[in-house]
């Protein structure tokens, strides 16, 4: 597959094996300890948090196929690597997601539907991030990589405020962003990661090699493994088996918490795969083969992880009440898309600016009366 | 005099005037911070922030590595923090490594996040022609800037305006555009401590007169003032009307100026070519028509990429070009 040959996962920190068998690799060994802090019942949520992201993700596809919204990017393959990472990072941490990571905004606490509304065209953000309810995870980020070099400044930030490296890990913050391999050729991102080991930020870059940039494989972004690049930076590198969540949430974890406790910068190269189509409008048959896409389906991080859990003597209605509930959401998804009101005018003038800007009086008041005079609004 | 107004009136140039501007802002908000490259030990390579490192300190006057999508993306991160950035662009002609962050994250991050997010960033530009330098560091990039949403774009021509423009743009709860007429950085003028301090985006009459109008922003308004005083001895009477902010454009000031005189000369070192001064004709064409004796003409830098130093002046508009617009103005 020379798509893949830079991506050999040969020393990608792995625990369970694709069968969901317990089995460490040697690189995992710093990891262990992490995994020791997990209950059955985190073990329970991060496969709830899957299954209801993968349903969230289907609904919403076929939400787009009939129209209700303009497109859609599936997260579909990637939830392992998201729900361990998401699950991973402290209340008091702040998430910059680039746009697929709706399994990251699922675990900290977004409604869903904001992330349909921004595709539906109603909205550029669907969530509030200084509601604290939304759980520090900011608005996507669509123009690729930019959203790295937000994230290195508000770690900076962070810094200066002294809210990091106190010694309690209750308290002390620390910023993840997410990007993909596409993103790693951005000058931004790669501008972050200067910034980042000058300042030393309490920083996760959290990488998702899903070895697609819509049509164009990682091994054009790139001929070596892309977490080999963060030590160029000065920045500690790992490479994790991303569709293994219980490796993600334990590397994750420590690594959130060596940034926070002063350790600066470190980089997470996460292997997985972008099952779906980049979004709704790409066509993945027209440079991809099926075997490829069948390779990784059978790398699949819920089988894996059910296949995990019932070795672990999980009983069939864990799975049945999961799937019930997965289908509740959907379906509440889909009713609540249907209502979605359309914006008012004022949604386009209001927040351009915060303070008062005479363009925006002049120009909303002039379209306002031009609509009334046409006897309609934009209503 | 008395002793309070000796204190208060202090004959500076504008770079030591943005220096006091910015050590106010800075002592008055610890959430203001000044990053560049080169700003803080060697206090910027026009010595704008020279000793604000050495008073404030690292953390608060930052040397960042050399990138200015990196300056401004992690300014907009520390907005997101509560910080109040001021960046500092190098040169004109750099800016352009950082247009994406600008232009797609800057100014529309209030707007994406509906108005919950402010994004207090002001961004210095040195600016302009006039000092013989090489490639990229004599251009007048405004207009692409004027032209974006969620931006606010000034340009001071005096050193008071330079020192009280600079406060009232780090208080800005907006992203402001600070463009600094870097030909007009050493010549002295009289700095009132004391204010008041004229609005952000006000436009301003700076010299009467009744037979034509004369706007420009930033240096082309030392130009414009040379200009008139030579009409007047021949006894044309020109008005002079500073802009001082080019987006929002303030224009009834200059529209009252027009109607007044009739005719109308806009002059900026930019290339004409979908230009400020452009927007200004077409403005006050909508709006003073009946006024208007003569069509507004422009006078601008050529459309061509800056010269070489040796042609800068046949490429800037100086006093001769405006009055050889004015005489055409005049013979309708």
């Amino acid at each position: 597959m020379a798509e893949t040959e830079n991506t050999s996962p040969a020393t990608a920190v792995q625990i369970l094996s694709t069968d969901g068998t317990v089995a460490p690799t040697a690189s995992a060994e710093p990891y262990l300890e992490y995994l020791n802090r997990l209950t059955d019942a985190d073990h329970e949520q991060f496969y709830r948090d899957m299954v209801l992201a993968r349903a969230f993700d289907t609904e919403a596809a076929n939400l787009q196929r009939q129209g209700q919204l303009a497109l859609w990017p599936p997260c579909h393959g990637q939830e392992g690597a998201q729900v361990g990472s998401g699950r991973a990072a402290r209340s008091q941490d702040h998430i910059f997601p680039s746009y697929r990571e709706h399994a990251v905004g699922l675990v900290r606490g977004v409604d869903l539907l904001g992330i349909i509304e921004v595709m539906r065209g109603t909205t550029h953000s669907g969530w509030d991030v200084s509601d604290p309810s939304n759980g520090n995870f900011r608005p996507y980020t669509l123009v690729i990589g930019a959203q790295a070099l937000h994230a290195t400044g508000f770690a900076m930030g962070v810094k200066f405020d002294g809210d990091t490296a106190t010694g309690n890990p209750e308290t002390d913050q620390a910023v993840m962003v997410y990007f993909g391999d596409g993103a790693t050729s951005q000058g931004d991102v790669n501008e972050a990661m200067v910034f980042a080991a000058s300042y030393q930020t309490p920083e996760v870059f959290f990488l998702q090699n899903n070895h697609w940039a819509i049509s164009v494989p990682v091994t054009t972004q790139s001929r070596t493994p892309l977490f080999q690049r963060g030590s160029g930076f000065g920045i500690p590198s790992v490479q994790i088996d991303g569709n293994d969540v219980l490796a993600s949430y334990a590397v994750t974890a420590k690594h959130l918490d060596d940034a926070r406790s002063g350790g600066g910068p470190q980089l997470i190269e996460a292997l997985t795969y972008r099952i779906g189509a980049h979004t709704t409008s790409d066509d993945p048959t027209k440079y991809r083969t099926q075997e490829l896409t069948d390779s990784w389906i059978a790398r699949d991080p819920i089988v894996r992880f059910e296949a995990f859990l019932r070795g672990q003597g999980a009983a069939n209605a864990l799975f049945e009440s999961v799937a019930a509930e997965a289908r509740d959401y959907a379906s509440d998804v889909r009713k609540r898309t249907h209502a979605i009101a359309d914006p008012e005018i004022g949604l386009m003038f209001d927040g351009v600016y915060s303070d008062d800007h005479p363009l925006m009086i002049e120009q909303k008041q002039w379209l306002e009366q031009y609509e009334a005079a046409l006897g309609g609004g934009a209503e | 005099m008395s002793d309070s107004i000796d204190k208060t009136l202090q004959s500076m140039p504008m770079a030591k005037a943005l220096n006091a501007g910015m050590r106010q802002a800075m002592a008055n908000d610890p959430k203001v911070l000044l990053m560049g490259e080169d700003i803080g030990k060697l206090g910027g390579v026009f010595r704008i922030t020279e000793g604000l490192q050495a008073e404030f300190g690292e953390n608060r006057v930052l040397d960042t590595p050399l990138a200015e999508s990196g300056i401004i993306g992690t300014a907009v991160g520390l907005a997101m923090r509560g910080y109040r950035p001021v960046c500092e662009i190098q040169f004109d002609g750099f800016i352009y490594p950082g247009f994406n962050q600008i232009t797609s994250q800057l100014a529309k991050l209030t707007n994406r996040n509906e108005g919950s997010l402010q994004m207090p960033v002001v961004i210095r530009v040195p600016y302009g022609g006039h000092i013989g330098a090489v490639e990229h560091h004599q251009e007048s990039p405004e207009a692409y800037f004027a032209h974006t949403a969620g931006l606010r774009s000034v340009s001071p021509s005096t050193p008071n305006d330079a020192y009280w423009m600079i406060q009232e743009a780090i208080a800005s709860n907006d992203p402001v555009m600070f463009f600094e007429p870097k030909s007009r950085y050493w010549p002295k003028g009289e700095v009132d401590l004391s204010g008041p301090a004229a609005p952000l985006h006000a436009s301003r009459i700076v010299r009467l007169g009744t037979d034509a109008t004369l706007v420009a922003h930033g240096a082309m308004v030392s130009v414009l003032l040379q200009a008139a005083e030579l009409a007047a001895a021949d006894g044309i009477s020109l008005e002079v009307v500073d802009l001082r902010s080019i987006s929002p454009i303030d224009y009834e000031p200059l529209l009252e100026s027009v109607r007044k005189t009739g005719r109308l000369i806009v002059a900026q070192e930019a290339s004409g070519n979908v230009s400020v001064g452009s927007e200004i004709a077409a403005t006050v064409a909508e709006r003073a028509f009946y006024s208007l004796e003569a069509p507004v003409l422009r006078v601008s830098g050529f459309d061509v990429p800056f010269p070489p130093a040796k042609l800068e002046k046949l490429f800037l508009p100086d006093a001769d070009r405006v009055l050889e617009a004015v005489d055409r103005a005049l013979a309708y």
